[in-house]
């Protein structure tokens, strides 16, 4: 019992910066990745064809349906020769894929049926019909989720640690064990969670009002 | 691959009591914060200030740090700081019940607000006490509005189980990787470890259609036949950041 060592909590603090940085870019790659995966995922999902759809919609409930944690260290072990940091980016996009892809295809679906039947009516292709008429009108309702979904990505970074991406969370880890403070490594960590996501997620409160949901 | 399954089935009590740990956790953690999300989630609807105060901190808290942050800072941190070490199978109950609980606080706080307000005013017409109101007229309603988002909080719940494996508990995924370290067969291991979280997912999602089911039939509403094969909703009502169910 040792209580709160305030020396250490300042020793450690550039270190836990340094690591947040690759937290930061993680989760602004991972959910560049998430948003236009999941994209892909939904138009291919409204695919004339069952043998396109079926398979899909298998694949991402699998994919919603199992733990983040597991992915990264299956894949992160299968593919040894790949620079961690890039495995854990690719997993987290494709796993919070699967939940966006659900958030297009219900903007996709709020999208009014006249708008498909006017562009049929005017004969537009389909790639048109997309790129002009549907996807414009669905991703600007979908954007505040998408948003939710970046800051839930973000609060999930720390799994990064296990497969050895130095982030933040690998930081206060590796900190803790050399000059065994944990307590004071993990808090600071904690708290510049809660500092970084707390502002964000009042933002997201405010665009979802300001577009009206 | 056959090497790996045979070590599979001849581990199979090992099998077995990582599928045990797995499964205490869940639902061990699944109450806790079943629990605080009721205590949290009526605290925020309550008319005390103090008590509407106390609930919004907490909740936005225990959401805004990370779930691994807490469960390390349990296992890692609390010792030194207090002196009590927790088994790591209660940490993990501990931590999902924290985190969930203040992510299901929202759920209840939300469904509440979502009982029409003609429902509150008929029962205090009626002279209905505050608690009676509650009990009577407005969770039963509020709790159908839940369940769904309570499903995919317990399906979340049971996905960050693997992390237990960080804090030493033999848990399914502790016994998985020990069978591949044995036989080497990377590709197999965490294909089946996948393959019985995604079954344990489904088998959870049932149960909980089922108690939907349940509780529409209490308030008389229509279950359609294929309410319960249904998989959950897909919009995960925990991660918006205004939460609730909507």
């Amino acid at each position: 019992m040792n209580g709160f060592d305030w020396n250490a909590a300042r020793d450690a603090l550039p270190l836990l910066i340094e690591g947040f940085r690759v937290t930061l870019l993680a989760t602004v790659l991972g959910t560049l990745v998430a948003a236009v995966l999941g994209l892909a995922v939904a138009v291919a999902g409204r695919a004339p064809s069952r043998f396109v759809t079926v398979p899909v919609r298998a694949v991402t409930e699998f994919v919603r349906s199992t733990p983040l944690l597991v992915q990264l260290v299956g894949a992160a072990a299968l593919f040894t020769s790949v620079e961690p940091l890039t495995v854990g980016i690719v997993v987290l996009g494709v796993h919070y894929a699967a939940y966006t892809s659900e958030v297009y295809r219900a903007g996709i679906d709020g999208v009014p049926r006249g708008q498909w039947e006017a562009c049929r009516a005017l004969s537009l292709s389909p790639r048109r019909t997309w790129r002009a008429v549907i996807l414009p009108q669905a991703v600007r309702n979908v954007l505040p989720a998408l948003g939710n979904y970046a800051i839930s990505m973000f609060k999930e970074t720390p799994f990064l640690a296990v497969i050895t991406v130095q982030e933040m969370v690998f930081e206060a880890r590796k900190y803790g064990a050399d000059h065994f403070a944990y307590t004071e490594a993990f808090t600071l960590a904690g708290l510049v969670f809660l500092v970084a996501s707390y502002p964000t997620s009042l933002l997201m409160r405010k665009l979802e009002k300001r577009l009206g949901h | 691959m056959n090497d790996f399954f045979s070590a599979f089935f001849d581990e199979l009590p090992q099998v077995r009591s990582g599928l045990w740990v797995t499964l205490e956790a869940t639902v061990l953690g699944a109450l806790a914060a079943l629990l605080l999300s009721f205590a949290l989630g009526l605290m925020s609807v309550g008319r005390l200030l103090v008590l509407r105060g106390v609930s919004r901190v907490v909740v936005e808290f225990f959401r805004g740090t990370s779930l691994y942050i807490q469960l390390f800072w349990l296992y890692y941190a609390m010792p030194t700081l207090t002196g009590y070490e927790l088994e790591p199978l209660l940490c993990g109950v501990v931590a999902f019940g924290l985190n969930y609980g203040a992510y299901g606080a929202e759920v209840v706080r939300g469904a509440i607000d979502s009982v029409p307000r003609g429902q509150y005013e008929a029962a205090v017409a009626l002279n209905m006490s505050p608690l009676h109101r509650m009990r009577k007229v407005i969770l039963p309603q509020a709790w159908v509005q839940m369940i769904p988002s309570f499903t995919n909080l317990l399906i979340q719940l049971l996905k960050c189980t693997p992390l237990l494996w960080l804090i030493s508990a033999a848990d399914l995924m502790t016994v998985v990787q020990q069978l591949r370290d044995r036989t080497g067969e990377t590709l197999t291991a965490y294909v089946t470890l996948l393959a019985v979280y995604f079954v344990l997912a489904y088998a959870l999602t049932l149960l909980m259609n089922l108690l939907e089911r349940g509780a529409k039939r209490r308030l008389g509403l229509p279950t359609g036949a294929g309410s319960l094969l249904r998989s959950r909703s897909a919009t995960e009502a925990v991660t918006s950041a205004s939460g609730g169910a909507r």
